[in-house]
């Protein structure tokens, strides 16, 4: 992709939420679905193992995020900030404690150990009184206008979806890349060649935590309601999302994510209230066709429909790594 | 990957184009257009609370179309239809957040009605306050909501410190000395049942009551036999239970399947969880909290009397009107009385309107204080006798006299 | 929860309670745990809509009271009824994931699971539900220990259940043949095994297991439409304890992980029950790995 086509994003991006402004939240829930669906894929899709459990990060985030605001009585805008700062930094920490441990296990283990570990941490935080229990957490309302806000959490999102996009653009270039892609592909024989498989899991692990615990914290401040379950810790709602928009796009590459979350995102909005009550029923069996029918994604899906003009998009990543 | 993007700039692009141009006809749409009001609601259709959330759409729907039979609003002479906008919130406060921006962005919205349940309306009322669009809910009772200064919030059903605040002086009254009462409380752990339990042990504590048993239920539990093992140890006074419907149900049937014996036993949501129809005897002696009862005198032009409605809603829908379903009724009416008072679809005004509502409906008497709570309209505590839920308390509305002590399982026929 | 722990001390014939009450909900379990063993020991598949398939069994239970018949005669019937919708589900959707990456078949499984799940809510609401078999209980020792008589007879036709199924796997032709093709499917096909049929045959049973499950929830506890994960979890855990095709192991983890969760529920308070089930999963899960890694060790 040339430069002047990442202009054209970049121009598009920053003047949405000024064509459309009555968008601007939907608009910078994109970016947030976007943010979630890369960060689930540098595990599931570069690494090969499929948690369902990253959603506490986002969750981990939310909360300290919220809690430092609440106690530490600074200005909103500073609060917020190094709330979601210090949120990055306890989901960072809480994922070099468990992870360890908990990648260890592999393929059935690892998937189910991960879901074990969201609902625990819903119902850890449903049952602590700190935090306000069940009853909820409600983070301080911005101070300004409604629709100065708006532009400042879509600003909020899209930055952090940029900083994201381009951190994983750069790691996947280099060595990391091409060892958590070994560890996908075959992790004894990585191991055997020599690469540190704990140290590289454990890194992966700990940047998606980075990315979903930092935006947590903003997420819970736009959406203005904390619950343990169905916000922070929604392992229902954002969390299967994630796992969805990355394999719908394409798994195990760059654009994938983004491409599987901006059409994710957009059909939601626009057919789900059509369906008024059934929706949910149509996002299980959309999981299943997707899976049993999809299962490369739409890149993958064009990379077998026209081969040849794929061809260098498919082998340019394991060119590039080759010529390293 | 880049190289995709480098074949098919276009492809990628073309996306965020589809996505522009879908949402931009949907801009057009407006709330007070031609001759109807539009109210925007997003309901529980869908996940844990869906059965309330059926309540409060019945209810709403019911009130809009009284209240079009009877010739719409009128508003400066000009007479309106109401319509509903709705949404299915799923249970979930997050998108209940999202849909109650989106009613006021997209669908220009300027009044909202309330969802079911103090979660949700918690997540749906900083965005109304935002916006400066008047909410006026009925189902979202948390005594939580309104010491935040919300001023466009408008709560018209008892809140939650006083659903059972009768079974506390009742308790006191029957026993010689209130200090000797020991309370055990089980409550959901969530923001409704949360609050009740603060209301009940903050009245408990000042009559000096001993609360020997504070247990949170998990929202998806379906056992608690851990807990009523714990009562049966400590052998209290009187329980209390909250948990919506699923904790009212569990309840009853566990406390009967394992005999636990507590000469009182006081709950919320018993009604919509019809635990008459399901555990029949079981069921007997059991105080319920309710925000209304078809047996109240209350009446209004629409409706009539509480009795007219419970018969009107039973003919619609088939089964007799939980409150859930009469206050969101009522709802409707509020707006009508505050539009046809303030005479203008300005949002200001119009919120001054409903914060000067003064009126009484067949649900109640209606009256707002400076938080937006209604004040005008006391909970009555119904006890299950002979398989009818009576009013026993308060005084005023009493139909029967309290059954007390309950009498251990093994003398019950 | 130290004045928990001092009930406890105060009373301990409580301690007799919350055991049997423990263990007569772990007859449950077993019974889900035979079901998800007997699939992931054959096909390799985890089957996240394990705990969904009881929970349908509760629902077509409740179905079976409405129409007016005898609630015990739902379990044949929720059994039979699950047997057809575990065969639909297979030939579905199942039989095309078989072979493939086991993340497929997990998401897979956990997709059907949320549209079975919500497909309930949306056709007999979110209420909770249950039957009242009107068959009471025994209490003993000034009602201090209560026994359900249907939780009881629950616990035994689980131990019935799961002894016919034994039976059938050990001597029956059919069940012959579900074993051979968990040992080795190719040289079960080979030798002329309709491996094909035996998935269809397994999958099928495991969910009408799990039906039969689901009515005896109903009747002894309660369902709702979302209880499917919770079971699916605790399945999940009594076969990793027990070991793959530990049948006695099933018996005694499903036994000891139900009077565990009710001592937790107990000793730390109802709000940390589910997360300690959860919790345990991981610690069994962790313990699980170490195991395995030194074993790796020792054979290098």
């Amino acid at each position: 992709m040339r430069a002047w086509h990442y202009l054209i994003i970049l121009l598009l991006a920053v003047s949405a939420p000024f064509i459309l402004p009555d968008y601007r939240t939907q608009l910078a829930f994109l970016w947030l679905m976007v943010i979630l669906a890369l960060s689930w894929d540098i595990m599931g899709g570069q690494m090969g193992y499929n948690s369902f459990g990253n959603i506490i990060f986002f969750g981990i985030g939310m909360y300290v995020c919220a809690v430092f605001q609440r106690d530490s009585g600074l200005e909103y805008f500073q609060g917020l900030l190094l709330g979601m700062g210090l949120g990055g930094l306890a989901a960072v920490i809480i994922a070099l404690i468990i992870g360890n441990a908990l990648l260890g296990m592999r393929g059935h283990y690892f998937a189910i150990g991960t879901l074990g570990l969201s609902v625990v941490a819903g119902e850890l935080a449903g049952g602590w009184d700190y935090i306000g229990a069940g009853s909820g957490l409600t983070p301080p309302l911005y101070p300004g206008e409604i629709s100065e806000r708006n532009v400042f959490f879509y600003f909020l999102f899209f930055v952090w979806a940029g900083i994201t996009f381009v951190s994983l653009w750069w790691v996947y270039r280099g060595r990391f890349g091409l060892a958590i892609n070994a560890i996908r592909d075959n992790e004894d024989k990585a191991e055997a060649m020599g690469i540190y498989t704990t140290r590289y899991k454990v890194s992966a692990w700990t940047l998606s935590a980075l990315f979903l615990g930092v935006i947590g914290g903003g997420v819970g401040n736009l959406i203005g309601f904390i619950d343990p379950k169905d916000v922070a810790f929604s392992g229902a709602t954002f969390g299967v999302w994630m796992i969805l928009m990355a394999i719908l796009g394409g798994k195990g590459s760059l654009w994938g994510p983004v491409i599987g979350a901006i059409i994710f995102h957009v059909t939601q909005e626009l057919f789900w209230t059509l369906f008024l009550g059934w929706q949910r029923v149509a996002l299980g069996l959309l999981i299943v066709l997707i899976v049993v029918f999809f299962p490369e994604g739409i890149l993958g899906w064009l990379r077998q429909r026209y081969p040849h003009r794929m061809r260098d998009a498919n082998n340019s990543t394991e060119k590039n790594k080759l010529n390293k | 990957m880049d190289n995709l993007c480098k074949k098919h700039p276009t492809g990628v692009l073309s996306l965020f184009f589809v996505f522009a141009i879908t949402l931009l006809p949907l801009t057009i749409f407006a709330k007070v257009e031609g001759d109807t009001i539009t109210l925007g609601a997003a309901v529980s259709l869908t996940g844990k609370y869906s059965t309330n959330g059926k309540h409060t759409k019945n209810g709403y729907d019911l009130g809009v179309k009284i209240i079009n039979k009877a010739g719409g609003i009128v508003v400066n002479g000009k007479k309106y239809k109401v319509a509903i906008k709705y949404y299915d919130d799923e249970s979930t406060p997050a998108r209940g957040a999202q849909l109650a921006e989106r009613l006021i962005n997209q669908d220009k919205v300027k009044f909202l009605l309330g969802p079911y349940g103090s979660g949700l309306t918690k997540a749906m009322a900083p965005i109304a306050e935002k916006y400066k669009v008047p909410m006026v809910e009925a189902n979202g009772a948390s005594l939580s909501l309104f010491n935040k200064g919300y001023k466009y919030l408008f709560a018209i059903l008892s809140t939650t410190e006083q659903y059972l605040q009768s079974v506390i002086t009742l308790a006191a009254s029957i026993s010689k000395d209130p200090k000797k009462i020991r309370i055990a409380g089980v409550f959901e752990n969530d923001p409704f049942s949360q609050d009740i339990r603060k209301g009940v042990f903050k009245d408990a504590k000042k009559l000096g009551m001993k609360i020997v048993i504070d247990d949170k239920l998990p929202q998806d539990l379906n056992d608690m036999s851990a807990t009523l093992t714990k009562i049966k140890a400590l052998k209290p006074d009187l329980l209390v239970v909250s948990g919506h419907a699923k904790g009212a149900t569990l309840a009853i049937r566990q406390i009967a399947d394992m005999k636990v014996n507590v000469p009182m036993l006081a709950m919320t949501h018993c009604d919509s969880a019809d635990i008459i129809g399901k555990f029949g005897k079981a069921a007997e002696y059991t105080l319920c909290a309710s925000q209304w009862d078809r047996s109240l005198s209350y009446k209004d032009k629409y409706f009539g009397s509480a009795e007219d409605f419970a018969q009107l809603f039973q003919k619609t829908y088939n089964y007799a009107p939980p409150y859930q379903a009469a206050e969101s009724a009522a709802a409707i009416l509020v707006y009508k009385d505050a539009l046809e008072r303030a005479g203008s679809f300005d949002t200001l005004k119009v919120r001054d309107a409903i914060a000067a509502t003064n009126t009484q409906t067949f649900y109640g008497n209606i009256k707002f204080d400076s938080t937006g709570k209604n004040i005008a309209k006391p909970m009555v505590l119904y006890q299950v006798q002979d398989g009818q839920f009576k009013v026993v308390a308060p005084a005023k509305w009493a139909k029967s006299k309290l059954r007390w002590p309950t009498p251990p399982w093994d003398k019950r026929k | 929860m130290l004045d928990n722990l001092a009930i406890l001390f105060n009373t301990p014939v409580l301690i007799v309670d919350l055991m049997i009450n423990g263990m007569l909900i772990g007859a449950i379990f077993i019974l889900a745990a035979y079901g998800m063993a007997l699939v992931w020991g054959v096909m390799n598949i985890i089957n996240v809509s394990q705990g969904e398939y009881v929970m349908l069994g509760g629902y077509i239970t409740l179905v079976v009271v409405k129409l007016g018949l005898h609630p015990l005669l739902g379990i044949p019937i929720a059994a039979i009824a699950l047997y057809f919708i575990g065969w639909l589900m297979y030939r579905s959707i199942i039989y095309r994931v078989v072979d493939r990456d086991v993340f497929i078949s997990l998401l897979a499984t956990f997709g059907i699971s949320i549209f079975l799940a919500q497909l309930t809510n949306q056709l007999f609401g979110a209420d909770v539900q249950t039957i009242d078999t009107k068959l009471g209980s025994w209490s003993f020792m000034n009602s201090m220990v209560s026994l359900a008589v249907i939780k009881v007879i629950a616990f035994f036709l689980a131990l019935a259940f799961g002894f016919a199924l034994w039976v059938f796997l050990k001597k029956s032709r059919t069940g012959q043949a579900i074993r051979a093709t968990s040992q080795n499917a190719r040289a079960a096909r080979i030798l002329g095994i309709d491996t094909h049929r035996i998935y269809t045959i397994t999958y099928s049973l495991s969910a009408a297991l799990c039906g039969a499950a689901g009515s005896l929830v109903v009747m002894a506890w309660a369902v709702h439409p979302y209880i499917g994960l919770p079971y699916t979890i605790r399945s999940f855990m009594v076969v990793i304890v027990a070991g793959l095709g530990n049948l006695p192991g099933v018996i005694v983890a499903g036994l000891g992980l139900g009077a565990a969760e009710n001592f937790a529920g107990f000793i730390l308070g109802t709000e940390f029950q589910i997360a300690f089930v959860f919790l345990l999963m991981i610690f069994v899960l962790i313990w699980r790995n170490r195991r395995l890694r030194r074993r790796r060790k020792y054979l290098k």
